[in-house]
């Protein structure tokens, strides 16, 4: 991968499930793991509540990437609600090409109540993943 | 006081503040390394030098730790000339220590790139920390400076261990670059405080939480280990904890509390195998217990979940687990009835983090997967490489070198084998707690030979002191879902006891009137939240404060030191007073401990409380970048807002009100069907109790003994009595459910009676599923061929009667079970086949008595009838899951042929009765009865609770709970227990006046529905329908939410292509709101 992309910083869009991940996250800071600033959490009930339209939205204003965090499967606080998000994922996917974007610019992962290092990870893994991508093409400035 | 200002901000503070303290207060930081709030400034490392301005004189240049704040002065934390100077002293430091991985990174921040000066290649950048600590706050003076200048050294006095010093390693938990000083003063090993939650894998502090997610989340000292309560020495900690909340003079004490019941959960204790046994548990650093395991395992665990072996941290190429260590021995006759699943689960998860090239094994003598969904997560752990092995493990040795451990084992065919193991998990039991013997001298209870509780057949949780009650593996080693399932059951109990005083000791909190705030434009108040050190030792707080008040919509922001203790929640309700506030956001930490706290601090002052959100900068920011201030700060305003965008579109909600029907439908009259009913009637409600055949008792009805000597007609009879005669009964037999609607609260049936024709519509809040099951009817073996070959049920008949004849008996296991059509285990069979054995042997000990099985699963205390069977002679004969038994008549006998798995040779049996273990199997009848409940089946087609382990009793749709042989086969204590345990699920519906349903559920709104109806099939609770209606004279559609039955998980919301449906506090615009703030774009 190209270098220049080195200094930069991606700004990325995280969205959690309150039952899991948002609790992995929350553990994650009570154990004290480091991981990169350049993630912002939203909260949602479920990642079956996630619209598309909400991700492609976040991506085609300018966010560098976007996370969707949820229960593993099976451990669904809404039975399957997550498995939902996985089949829209795939959808998702098709959607950013025609917008342009690469398609590592979205991850959907499974992050347990429990899994605060597996958070840290996942996270310093996007981060990077969207850092050799590059800015978004539809970047603003932000203040 | 003095008056000063700090980066042109005024502070007062009391006289003999140093200049770092009052900057401190301001929430600003400046870098110091020699620095500690509860040791006296020292000034040695000049990190923190500040710019100070007196009138009149040129500004200087001082270390702000060790300056004191003088009136009037003004002081500049950041100007260029205090830049520089960091920066020299940062250069100086990384000459001084260039491989201390700390110095370096203070170094990279100050912007030295190079060092210009000799390296002095030191491990000690001089700053005083050990010393100051060991001297002030340990008293002891073991370790201090010597010599001056260059000849400086760090040293215990004659530079000789000493016995000053008491190895309490303070020295090296203050040191900045990680020296260990204890080493000079003491060859001591420190002493190591084990971390109980984690099996002494490693060591904890003397004051420390008991683990992440423990409840209270506090944390608390250990007495045995803490420095100050034991020599009055330390103290550190009441010192920093700027809650003031450590209170050293804190004691035990006795608390008397009035009490109508009392229910007893102690849990178990597990077995700790002694050093001196053949495992060679705390001996070999490798051979572990399987709950130690547990804790390698585990992400919050001492290894941060990576399968690492204690003795090096390396990870193992193969794991041994060893079964039954401390259960089924001469000791203890009893099964622990947990540990083969856990090995199993253990070995699985093992491969997950490690890789599939772990090799596990698993020495096992039976492997007892008996309950709901076992055998197919057995079949799993096989098909994932997890290798079982059949031998009872004499012995474990270690090869010192490797710290590998050899195990000889017996393989199947007799071969014997030597296999090295990188590791040794030993699958420890369950003892009886500790303090059993002490607790049942207090209470009264009676315990058995081992020290569990004693209990009964038809009454699992009651103990034999009136009012006492208990749950759990204190009654019988067990797995969670039993746990769960009697500790509803003794709940029950209790509310049987007390439903006279049910809910008279509740005081509703009583909350001013509402102010309604529709319409008005955005007046938000911000309070962000120093956490004491938490959050401001990295954010910078007063510029969150003052972003805050730049946002559009915030007409107030303020910082407070812990804005959850009481004084600041009234600061926020004046403030929304003073500043006619109509939404507030809290930056702090996470709203999953504290967003009910402060939505009802807003509701005291007459806000809704949904018009609040929380900013998560501490959770989720300063703990997770703790060195990186200035981009943490700016993660900080953003939280804030995102917080604000959203809490400006939040509407006000209320709990939806929804008046209940107290009554309880009951489907199913056997054991389980009959308990809940009597249970919910001694609660004080009505029940309409379904029964589909015209006699109670079901399964019930054919079982004559038990192995555990009660009498089951007796059991049966009583209960029977009971269900007719109890005044909030209604009994309807010959009766079937065929109509139900409604949901959680309000339900509407209709009873159908054969025989009569009739029908009667019913109403009632909950339904309780206690249908039970049916035996398999063998197609194999003869049965039904040759009336010699039986089933369980049948020979239970003849033993009873009398009319038993014969001299010989084979029985076969797992007829119908563990096969390709049902892959489940049927769970009861073998100690039925035990009971039969036994009474045959008792009845005439020279009857022959062979038992055919696969595996044993005599769990829990069913082991020591199987124990006894063998004792009186009772013949097992394993045969291979592949290969079954064949019956075949023979000269006026039956001919059982069979290879015997142990002696691997095939045997053949002729003897006058062959008996067949049949399957429990699910009725045919569960999936028109799910569809009438909109409640799930499983693979296995019997009823599909809400959770495995933990709601072992619900079904995912409210109202709607589950017990017995519907749920999977059972027992009669664990279906009796389940039962019970129901009664209480429905309670916490019935015993309510009204339901208040959360407020943050599906919205349709109209406009937007064309009825496409994408979202009701997606709806895992089914509370979506489509409607038609009638409009300008056309017909149209459109869905309807039952906001009864909905959850609020937005399923809906994500599959509508037309936004005409939302969830409340989550609308697509309020989520829109979020994502833009996040990016910088205002609305």
């Amino acid at each position: 991968m190209s270098t220049e992309n080195q200094d930069f910083e991606p700004l990325i869009i995280a969205i959690c499930c309150y039952w899991c991940s948002y609790t992995g996250a929350d553990l994650a800071g009570t154990s004290r793991l480091q991981y990169p600033t350049n993630i912002r959490i939203l909260r949602v009930q479920c990642t079956g509540m996630i619209h598309p339209n909400l991700i492609v939205e976040a991506l085609t204003s300018g966010a560098d990437g976007v996370l969707v965090c949820g229960c593993h499967p099976g451990d669904c606080h809404y039975l399957e609600g997550n498995l939902r998000a996985k089949s829209r994922a795939d959808a998702i996917e098709l959607m950013l090409e025609d917008f342009g974007l690469e398609p590592e610019r979205f991850r959907l992962e499974w992050v347990s109540a429990s899994e605060a290092q597996r958070f840290a990870t996942v996270v310093t893994e996007m981060v990077e993943q969207v850092r050799k991508v590059g800015p978004s093409p539809y970047r603003v400035a932000v203040e | 006081m003095i008056s000063l200002t700090i980066n042109k901000q005024p502070i007062e503070v009391t006289e003999g503040t140093t200049l770092l303290g009052a900057i401190e207060k301001l929430g600003m930081r400046v870098p110091t390394l020699c620095h500690h709030e509860a040791l006296t400034p020292y000034g040695a490392c000049r990190l923190c030098v500040v710019e100070i301005h007196m009138d009149g004189r040129p500004p200087i240049i001082q270390a702000s730790c060790s300056y004191p704040a003088l009136e009037g002065i003004s002081v500049c934390t950041d100007t260029e000339r205090v830049k520089r100077a960091r920066k020299v002293v940062a250069e100086l430091l990384l000459a001084r220590c260039p491989d201390s991985e700390v110095i370096q990174r203070v170094a990279a921040e100050h912007g030295v790139r190079e060092i210009r000066i000799a390296k002095k290649n030191d491990d000690c950048i001089y700053c005083g920390l050990c010393v100051r600590m060991c001297e002030e706050r340990m008293g002891r003076s073991a370790i201090a400076f010597t010599g001056r200048g260059p000849r400086r050294r760090l040293e215990p006095p004659f530079r000789k261990h000493n016995r000053v010093c008491w190895a309490c390693g303070a020295c090296d938990f203050i040191c900045p670059v990680a020296k260990e000083i204890r080493t000079l003063s003491s060859d001591t090993v420190p002493l190591i405080i084990p971390d109980a939650f984690n099996i002494d894998l490693n060591a904890r502090p003397a004051v420390s939480t008991y683990y992440p997610q423990a409840v209270p989340n506090i944390p608390v000292i250990d007495r045995h280990f803490c420095v100050h309560l034991n020599y009055d020495k330390c103290g550190i900690c009441e010192q920093v904890c700027q809650a003031k909340a450590i209170k050293y003079d804190q004691t035990d004490q006795d608390v008397e509390i009035d009490v109508g019941a009392v229910v007893l959960a102690p849990g178990y204790e597990v077995y700790t195998p002694s050093t001196s046994q053949s495992y060679g548990y705390g001996k070999y650093p490798n051979v572990v217990s399987a709950l130690q395991f547990e804790r390698i395992l585990s992400p919050s665990g001492p290894s941060g979940g990576h399968v690492h072996r204690p003795s090096d941290q390396t990870k193992p190429k193969r794991i041994a687990f060893i079964q039954c260590v401390g259960s089924r021995d001469h000791e203890r006759d009893y099964c622990s009835a947990v540990c083969c699943m856990y090995a199993t689960k253990e070995a699985i998860i093992a491969k997950e983090h490690a890789g599939a090239d772990l090799e596990c094994d698993i020495f096992f003598m039976d492997m007892r997967a008996f309950s709901k969904g076992f055998e197919a997560y057995l079949e799993s752990a096989k098909a994932l490489g997890v290798n079982y092995i059949r031998c009872r493990v004499p012995v474990v040795s270690e090869i010192p070198e490797s710290r590998n451990l050899m195990i000889q084992y017996l393989t199947e065919d007799d071969h014997k084998l030597s296999r090295e193991y990188g590791m040794v998990v030993l699958s420890v039991g369950m003892l009886p707690p500790k303090d059993a013997r002490a607790l049942a001298a207090i209470t009264g209870i009676d315990l058995d030979q081992y020290g569990f509780c004693h209990t009964s057949l038809f009454d699992p949780v009651r103990t034999a002191r009136e009012g006492v009650f208990v749950a759990g593996p204190f009654t019988e080693p067990k797995d969670i879902p039993e746990t769960v399932a009697q500790a509803s059951a003794a709940a029950s109990k209790v509310l049987s006891l007390l439903h006279d005083v049910r809910g008279t000791l509740i005081k509703p909190t009583v909350y001013p009137p509402e102010r309604n705030v529709q319409g008005e434009e955005p007046r938000v108040g911000v309070f962000v939240c120093h956490c004491g050190t938490n959050i401001a030792g990295v954010v910078n707080v007063p510029n969150v404060v003052a972003y805050a008040q730049t946002l559009p919509g915030v007409v107030y922001a303020e910082n407070n030191l812990y804005t959850c203790s009481n004084d600041s929640q009234e600061r926020i309700r004046e403030k929304i007073k003073e500043h006619n506030l109509n939404r507030v956001v809290v930056a702090s930490c996470t709203p999953r401990t504290h967003e009910a706290i402060f939505r009802s601090t807003i509701r005291q002052a007459g806000l809704n409380p949904f018009l609040f959100e929380m900013a998560n900068i501490r959770d989720q920011c300063s703990w997770v970048h703790m060195h990186e201030p200035e981009k943490a700060t700016k993660k900080s305003n953003d939280l804030v807002r995102m917080a604000v965008a959203k809490v400006k579109l939040n509407d006000q909600l209320y709990p939806r009100p929804l008046e209940i029907s107290h009554d309880a439908l009951v489907v199913g009259g056997g054991v389980a069907g009959m308990t809940a009913a009597l249970e919910i009637a001694d609660h004080g409600f009505q029940v309409h109790l379904v029964e589909r055949q015209e006699e109670l008792g079901g399964y019930l009805r054919s079982t004559r003994y038990f192995l555990e000597q009660e009498d089951p007609q007796q059991g049966l009879r009583d209960l029977i009595n009971r269900v007719k005669t109890h005044e909030n009964i209604r009994l309807h037999t010959n009766a079937t459910l065929t109509e139900v609607h409604g949901s959680l609260g309000n339900f509407s049936s209709k009873i159908s009676i054969s025989g009569n024709g009739t029908t009667e519509e019913i109403t009632h809040g909950v339904v309780i599923v206690a249908t039970g099951a049916e035996s398999y009817s063998p197609v194999e073996y003869l049965y039904g061929e040759d009336t010699r070959v039986m089933v369980h049920q049948e020979i239970e008949q003849q033993l009873a009667d009398g009319a038993f004849k014969g001299t010989s008996v084979a029985f076969i296991q797992c007829v119908g079970s563990r096969n390709k059509e049902r892959p489940y285990c049927s769970r009861t069979c073998c100690a039925e086949t035990i009971k039969h054995a036994l009474k045959l042997k008792e009845l005439d000990s020279e009857t022959e008595v062979y038992v055919l099985y696969r595996e044993m699963r005599t769990y829990g205390f069913r082991e020591t009838y199987y124990t006894q069977a063998r004792q009186r002679g009772v013949i097992f004969v394993r045969f291979a899951d592949d290969n079954p038994p064949v019956v075949t008549g023979q000269n006026g006998r039956l001919s059982v042929t069979v290879r015997d798995e142990t002696l691997k040779e095939n045997i053949q049996l002729l003897v006058d009765h062959v008996v067949l273990a049949p399957a429990t199997v699910p009725l045919e009848t569960n999936k028109e009865l799910g569809q009438l409940l909109k409640v799930p089946l499983s693979e296995t087609k019997f009823f599909l609770e809400a959770h495995r382990k933990l709601r072992p009793l619900d079904f995912a749709t409210e109202g709607v709970f589950l017990c017995g042989n519907a749920h999977s086969p059972l027992a009669v204590d664990e279906a009796v227990a389940q039962a019970q345990g129901t009664a209480a699920r429905a309670a916490t519906i019935l015993s309510k006046d009204q339901i208040d349903l959360e407020p943050t559920v599906s919205c349709v709104v109209e406009e937007n529905c064309d009825g496409c109806a994408y979202c009701v099939e997606p709806c895992p609770f089914k509370a979506i329908t489509l409607v038609e209606y009638a409009t300008e004279g056309e017909t149209k559609k459109r869905v309807e939410v039952d906001i009864a039955l909905c959850k609020g998980c937005g399923t809906c919301m994500a599959t509508c292509p037309k936004k005409a449906i939302f969830v409340w506090h989550f609308k697509p615009e309020q989520l829109q709101a979020e994502v833009k703030a996040a990016l910088g774009i205002m609305t």
